[in-house]
């Protein structure tokens, strides 16, 4: 199974070596693979235990995002008057929401990957990667979920009133590869964040802040049309802009859809998952010590 | 031919003690500049010294937990970790479980390894018993489809059928260990690798997991390696022992030597002189100045295993001329009640005492030391004229020592004896029918 062993040919036929370092970008499939059954598992857990011991249960996967569209509505459609690109705010919003969170979730429920199972990882080993797997996979769950509510409140707009909704069914192919690039943007961020955690706790304390920063410099809340000047080259820089804005183009019809910024997001995604992956690597081997 | 399983080789690691905290950015990029892009030794390395414990450590020093590790287990071996607290034992089972990687060094398996350093890991009290084995299986690298094959074996072994649907939260500590060590107990992997966790639950259960594990090692002929502090356990199931100390390897060899070393190993401050201050009564013509114990390879111990040999020693000086033939020494082993549960007394045994000329000792010896396993005080007590009265002492201490035993496997049934009453002796007892 290892490579060095080559040089040793005779009788030496290890099935696992343990040394102090490794290649930066060893990524052991097989060995997560092997593994999966355990990532099923992970799901599983975080499915079942998540609103345990509560009266409404699994009803909160809705009141959650509902809640928040209330509040949005009030806000900054009402107070703020903040434009919606001329759609029903709700929709807006609700669209906003729902794909935001799941990269605001993928990115802090791994960004906790290593602290949070402190007590696991120092006990037992399995692939390390199949922590902050499991919690986009168990995120895309509660994301499948909840978009179910955004399909009603779609139906109801788009066949029960007048409200200019055109969405641009032809590029519904799109979303999928969209949602990977958030999973796995939520997911090198976490993993950078997570591995840096271990060592400099201070940034637990900005977790919070960063995601609530990155929402407001996102298309959330507000059309991307909303932006002139330096505001919107700045934002064209941020990779979860051209996505938000990208699926409130497929689906409704509202904003644009930006091909080269699309582009720009995958590029990023990828560089930052080399970096995330390699930082993980480093970290996993012996942050137990540290942590 | 005999197959190596496990090899270890130079395995160390090295700790950093104290806070990590102003500079560890600066030296974590000065330690990559050299050891990465220059591919010299860590710079940091090289402040570490051997693990010794009784020295104060300094913020962000550095100390070698495990230093230099060499080992070879063959197929099948039942290998014994013992060594002090901080010794390294469980860093090298950090390193053999893959929590955390070496410093230097290399450690190469056959076979699959499983590390137990703890029963039910990643249970959730909010699922259910039968929802936390498979969660506990998958941990520790099972497969469901083998979990569920297992499944009626592992609720039977941990007897907690009634409860498979109740959350875990629900369960007693007792329950959960028993469920945790059931998963841990299917596993069959080839290499065990298990901490002190039998040490916890009933002791019944206790039993049935000491049963296992020889089932494990002996039947299955698997290879194990054990980790503990119950020299009984290590006893009744190793064959051979490794004595770590400070982070070195200090003895590998026969698992009878390798525990005696370790239990004189435990007791070096033990030589506990007798100062003139201690609380003494008596005319003072003699001193006692020292006492000490020694065990079968006459290494000085501070403790013994219930039905080991013993031998007492006991220094003493002379001041002024007395009469040896009247002298009379007696030995009083007390509970923590105050209660003498054995004592010796010279005279009624006949013993002649031979003249001292400045220094004497007296020597006890115990073939087998049948006290259940406690801590005796020694009371001392020299008398005069052939008379064992308070008015004809020469020398008396109360406390003079503490003499610790430890429970043994006296029935050699694999675990010790239950608590409770003083003395144990070899007996044979028969329960039957009486067909007369």
């Amino acid at each position: 199974m290892n490579k060095n062993n080559l040089t040793q040919v005779k009788e030496e036929n290890w099935d696992l070596v343990i040394k102090p370092q490794s290649h930066l970008l060893d990524i052991n499939f097989r060995d997560i693979w092997s593994y999966r059954d355990l990532l099923y598992m992970f799901v599983k857990r975080s499915i079942i235990t998540m609103y345990k011991q509560t009266v409404l249960g699994p009803l909160w996967f809705f009141i959650q995002p509902v809640l928040t569209m209330l509040v949005y509505i009030v806000v900054f459609g009402g107070i703020a008057k903040i434009s919606t690109d001329g759609m029903p705010q709700p929709l807006f919003y609700m669209s906003g929401i729902i794909f935001w969170n799941y990269f605001a979730s993928c990115l802090s429920g791994t960004s906790n990957t290593f602290r949070g199972n402190a007590s696991i990882f120092g006990k037992v080993y399995f692939p390390r990667l199949i922590m902050p797997l499991s919690t986009i996979v168990s995120n895309f769950i509660k994301f499948l979920i909840q978009s179910a509510m955004l399909i009603i409140v779609f139906v109801y707009y788009y066949f029960f009133t007048s409200a200019n909704i055109y969405p641009h069914w032809e590029l519904i192919w799109v979303i999928p590869i969209m949602l990977l690039v958030m999973a796995f943007m939520g997911l090198s961020f976490g993993m950078i964040l997570s591995a840096m955690t271990t060592k400099y706790r201070d940034l637990s304390f900005l977790m919070g802040f960063i995601v609530q920063l990155l929402m407001y410099a996102t298309p959330v809340i507000y059309p991307m049309s909303l932006l002139e000047g330096k505001y919107s080259t700045f934002i064209w820089y941020n990779p979860m802009a051209h996505i938000i804005e990208g699926v409130k183009y497929i689906i409704l019809g509202s904003g644009q859809f930006n091909v080269s910024g699309l582009v720009y997001s995958i590029i990023f995604t990828f560089i930052i998952f080399i970096i995330g992956i390699i930082i993980f690597n480093k970290t996993e081997k012996d942050f137990i010590d540290t942590v | 031919m005999t197959n190596t399983v496990i090899k270890i080789e130079n395995l160390s690691k090295l700790y950093r003690l104290g806070e990590v905290g102003t500079g560890s950015l600066r030296e974590d990029i000065n330690r990559w500049w050299t050891t990465t892009i220059r591919g010299e030794e860590d710079p940091y390395a090289q402040i570490g010294h051997v693990n010794d414990q009784s020295e104060q450590a300094e913020i962000g020093e550095y100390i070698w937990a495990l230093r230099d590790v060499n080992l070879e287990v063959q197929e099948g071996e039942v290998l014994g970790i013992i060594g002090k607290n901080g010794a390294g034992k469980s860093t090298l089972l950090k390193l053999l479980s893959q929590v955390t990687s070496p410093t230097t060094g290399v450690v190469k398996t056959k076979g699959r390894l499983a590390t137990l350093l703890e029963v039910g890991t990643g249970f959730h009290p909010e699922m259910t018993g039968r929802e936390n084995i498979f969660m506990n299986g998958t941990i520790m690298g099972m497969r469901r489809l083998e979990i569920a094959r297992k499944l009626d074996e592992i609720v039977e072994f941990a007897g907690v059928a009634k409860y498979m649907d109740t959350p875990v939260k629900r369960y007693s500590s007792g329950m959960r260990v028993r469920l945790g060590f059931a998963v841990a107990a299917f596993l069959e992997p080839e290499i065990l690798v298990v901490d002190e966790v039998l040490a916890v639950g009933d002791a019944e259960f206790q039993k049935k997991a000491i049963g296992k594990m020889k089932d494990v090692s002996q039947g299955e002929g698997r290879t194990v390696l054990f980790v503990s502090h119950n020299m009984n356990s290590i006893r009744s199931l190793c064959s051979r022992g490794l004595l770590l100390e400070n982070g070195t390897v200090k003895f590998v060899g026969e698992v009878d030597s390798i525990i005696s070393s370790y239990l004189s190993l435990n007791s070096e401050i033990i030589n506990n002189l007798l100062s003139p201050d201690v609380q003494r009564n008596g005319s003072g013509e003699m001193r006692f100045t020292n006492i000490y114990f020694k065990n079968n390879e006459s290494k000085v111990v501070d403790q013994i295993i219930s039905g080991d040999y013993l031998e007492i020693h006991i220094e003493l000086e002379k001041y002024s001329d007395i009469d040896f033939t009247k002298l009379i020494f007696s030995i009083l082993f007390r509970d923590n009640g105050g209660n003498t549960v054995l004592q010796f007394v010279t005279d009624e045994m006949e013993v002649t005492i031979e003249k001292i000329d400045l220094k004497g000792k007296v020597i006890i010896k115990i073939p087998n030391i049948w006290l259940r396993g406690n801590n005796y005080n020694l009371a001392i007590r020299l008398n005069k004229d052939g008379i064992t009265g308070q008015k004809f002492v020469v020398d008396e201490i109360n406390n003079a020592t503490v003499l610790r035993v430890i429970e043994g496997d006296i029935w050699n049934i694999g675990r010790s004896n239950r608590p409770g009453a003083f003395a144990v002796i070899p007996s044979e007892i028969s329960i039957m029918n009486d067909n007369d």
